[in-house]
């Protein structure tokens, strides 16, 4: 049977009769959860999201009720509470559709989460390139405060808490969550090292603060309504809850997929639609832009519960954190790329490497010249005026980036070199040794 | 002293601005919506502006230039009529995005990474928008254009054309 998708947070999204206003959201029972939320105890809420087993959705898949639990709560100093919305790692655009076509979902996600956890501020960090996005979350803040559930006295619960919307200037460093304070405190992005920055003892204004993904946030209104029992239920056990994939590239219907329980193949066959017609799929970039690439004919070991092996391939991963995990990738931001063996292996890497060359803030040296670095020596692979040493050069230049910066920004220039040269390495080899200009030439992935 | 540059702002602009300040529990943090602003009315942040913040915000002026100098999207050089940042990144380039770039320097006239002479075009690569699974994709101003196909580029040229024509756009609110 073809696999489906689980709609939760899209459940109304595409729906032709479903609109931003808050007239839209109330009609389908929205801000009912945040009245009831303001009721209780906030540590009962807590409880609930840690017992649901909800886990990050920004990239690191970090428990969020453990993250909660850090939250200092004895400094005395505010809470503060930042919705990531910097949406910037390549592939992935999912916080996108959540903020443009459900903004009331977020608003309440984000107002019982700050509830629980004793807020007195939440911030939006929107990246610049949303611009209605920004427009469409401050409207329908005011519509919301209008009802009661932003601002003064929430619900008639005498609790009170705002929110702004803060718009990024195009820098990627500000996804991550220490950037991104310093960002929010009018400086340059620069990350903070941890310890001691960790965010929920040293956050915003060094006071304890929660930085939450938007499709995490979301996830909190959910977990509210079904009861953390029912909410585990979905997806596997220390996997929970649905998960939006974006697929792009070469697919037949690239989208975003809101889906729990299924395969790797299942969403590229099923939902997707499989390669374009006459093409085969060559290799898949599961996470995000950082994360390391999949060879699509690679096979992988897996152990059954009585110890004996077996062996799986890419369509068989598990399409959850720990699925893609074991295959030796991650599932960070849910960005799927996929490529088909139209694709020169080394411009692809070579584009990625000119993102992330292009993105480094240039705090620690090893990340922005190592970057850098990458970038000169994969374009001028690409360009047909390689040198004989390049490919190792590259490989352990890169090797010596990641975990040795203030953020791990530097593993996504380790990441991709080694896994694409690890794994496609006769074919770069090929490319290097003829040395010339686009091998395979017809959809060409750099400048020229 | 104050400088006289907030008389070039519009009342508007001015009133956002004076709005934003109190919002924040610290003023510094209010310097990137001060600046969005600025610019938006402006479609630059000059030298002028950067003083008239250090004064607003009680900052020093390497404060306000180490946040301008820091992100790509705040411009000490005018941005043209129409502003046009074409995503480059894998997902996009998987679907010809480069082709498109080159139909349209040609088309417009404007030379990547630059503004056309007459201030009409500013064309530029943007890294991924966000929006890749209708790559290639393009922001023209507040607004995405998804889907651009090398081989039916007219519309959004045409496109493109009347707003560099046309008067200033209507700014994003900041
Ligand atoms: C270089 C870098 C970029 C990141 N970009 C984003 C981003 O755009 N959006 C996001 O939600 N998280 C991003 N993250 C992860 C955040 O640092 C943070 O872990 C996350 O927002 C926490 O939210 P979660 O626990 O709900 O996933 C990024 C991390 C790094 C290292
Ligand atoms: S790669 Fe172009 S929008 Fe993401």
């Amino acid at each position: 049977m073809a696999a489906k998708e689980t709609r939760i947070l899209l459940k109304h999204a595409d729906d032709p009769n479903y609109s931003t206003s808050i007239d839209s959201y109330l009609a389908v029972g929205g801000y009912k959860m945040l009245e009831q939320a303001v009721t209780m105890k906030p540590e009962l809420i807590r409880a609930e999201v840690k017992a649901a087993g909800l886990r990050g959705r920004g990239g690191a898949g970090f428990p969020c009720g453990v993250k909660w639990d850090l939250v200092d709560r004895k400094s005395g100093k505010p809470i503060y509470l930042i919705c990531n919305c910097d949406e910037s790692e390549p592939g992935t655009f999912k916080d996108r559709q959540l903020v443009h076509k459900d903004p009331h979902q977020l608003i309440e996600g984000i107002m019982i989460s700050a509830y629980a956890n004793n807020v007195a501020l939440a911030f939006i960090y929107i990246r610049e390139e949303m611009p209605k996005g920004a427009r469409i979350l401050r409207q329908a803040i005011e519509e919301a405060r209008a009802k009661g559930y932003v601002g003064e006295n929430i619900c008639g619960s005498g609790y009170s808490c705002d929110i702004i919307v803060h718009r990024g200037a195009g820098a990627y460093i500000c996804g991550e969550e220490t950037g991104l304070i310093e960002s929010l405190e009018g400086k340059r992005a620069y990350p903070r090292i941890k310890p001691p920055y960790f965010p929920a003892v040293l956050g915003l204004y060094n006071c304890p603060t929660i930085v939450n993904n938007v499709e995490t946030l979301c996830n909190v209104v959910h977990i509210c309504r079904m009861g953390s029992v029912e909410y585990a239920k979905i997806g596997r056990p220390n996997n929970t809850g649905t998960r939006i994939w974006c697929v792009s590239g070469h697919v037949q219907r690239p989208g975003y997929y809101e889906v729990a329980g299924i395969t790797m193949g299942e969403l590229l066959y099923d939902l997707c639609g499989g390669p374009l017609p006459g093409r085969k799929f060559k290799a898949i970039v599961p996470g995000g832009g950082s994360m390391k690439i999949l060879r699509y004919d690679e096979r992988f070991k897996g152990k059954n519960p009585d110890g004996s092996e077996y062996e799986y391939g890419v369509d068989d991963i598990p399409l959850d954190f720990d699925g893609v995990a074991a295959a030796g990738s991650m599932s960070g931001s849910a960005g799927m790329m996929v490529m088909d063996d139209s694709v020169d292996i080394m411009e692809a890497l070579a584009n990625l490497v000119g993102f992330y060359s292009h993105e480094s803030c240039g705090q620690c040296t090893p990340c922005r010249e190592g970057s850098l670095w990458a970038k000169k020596i994969t374009w001028r692979m690409c360009r047909g005026d390689a040198r004989e040493q390049d490919l190792d050069t590259l490989v352990s230049m890169a090797g010596n980036i990641g975990g040795r910066t203030v953020c791990p920004m530097g593993f996504s220039t380790t990441w991709p070199v080694q896994s694409y040269v690890g794994k496609f390495r006769e074919e770069i080899e090929a490319k290097v040794r003829e040395n010339k200009v686009g091998m395979r030439g017809d959809i060409r992935l750099i400048e020229k | 002293m104050a400088n006289s540059f907030g008389n070039k702002l519009k009342p508007e602009t001015l009133a956002e601005i004076e709005k934003i300040i109190p919002r924040y529990p610290q003023k510094r943090s209010a310097l990137m919506p001060v600046l969005q602003a600025i610019q938006d009315d402006q479609r630059v942040i000059s030298n002028d502006a950067i003083e008239w913040v250090v004064e607003k915000l009680d900052l020093q002026p390497i404060n306000v230039l180490e946040v301008v100098s820091f992100f790509p999207n705040y411009r000490q050089k005018p941005i043209g009529k129409c502003w046009v940042r074409v995503c480059r990144t894998l997902s996009c380039a998987l679907h010809g995005a480069y082709k498109v770039v080159d139909i349209l320097e040609k088309e417009l006239g404007c030379k990547m990474g630059t503004t056309s002479e007459d201030g009409s075009i500013t064309l530029e690569y943007a890294e991924c928008l966000a929006a890749c699974g209708t790559g290639p994709g393009a922001l023209i101003d507040e607004d995405l254009f998804e889907n651009l196909k090398p081989d039916d580029l007219g519309p959004v040229i045409a496109e493109i054309k009347k707003r560099a024509a046309g008067g200033v756009p209507t700014p994003t609110k900041g």
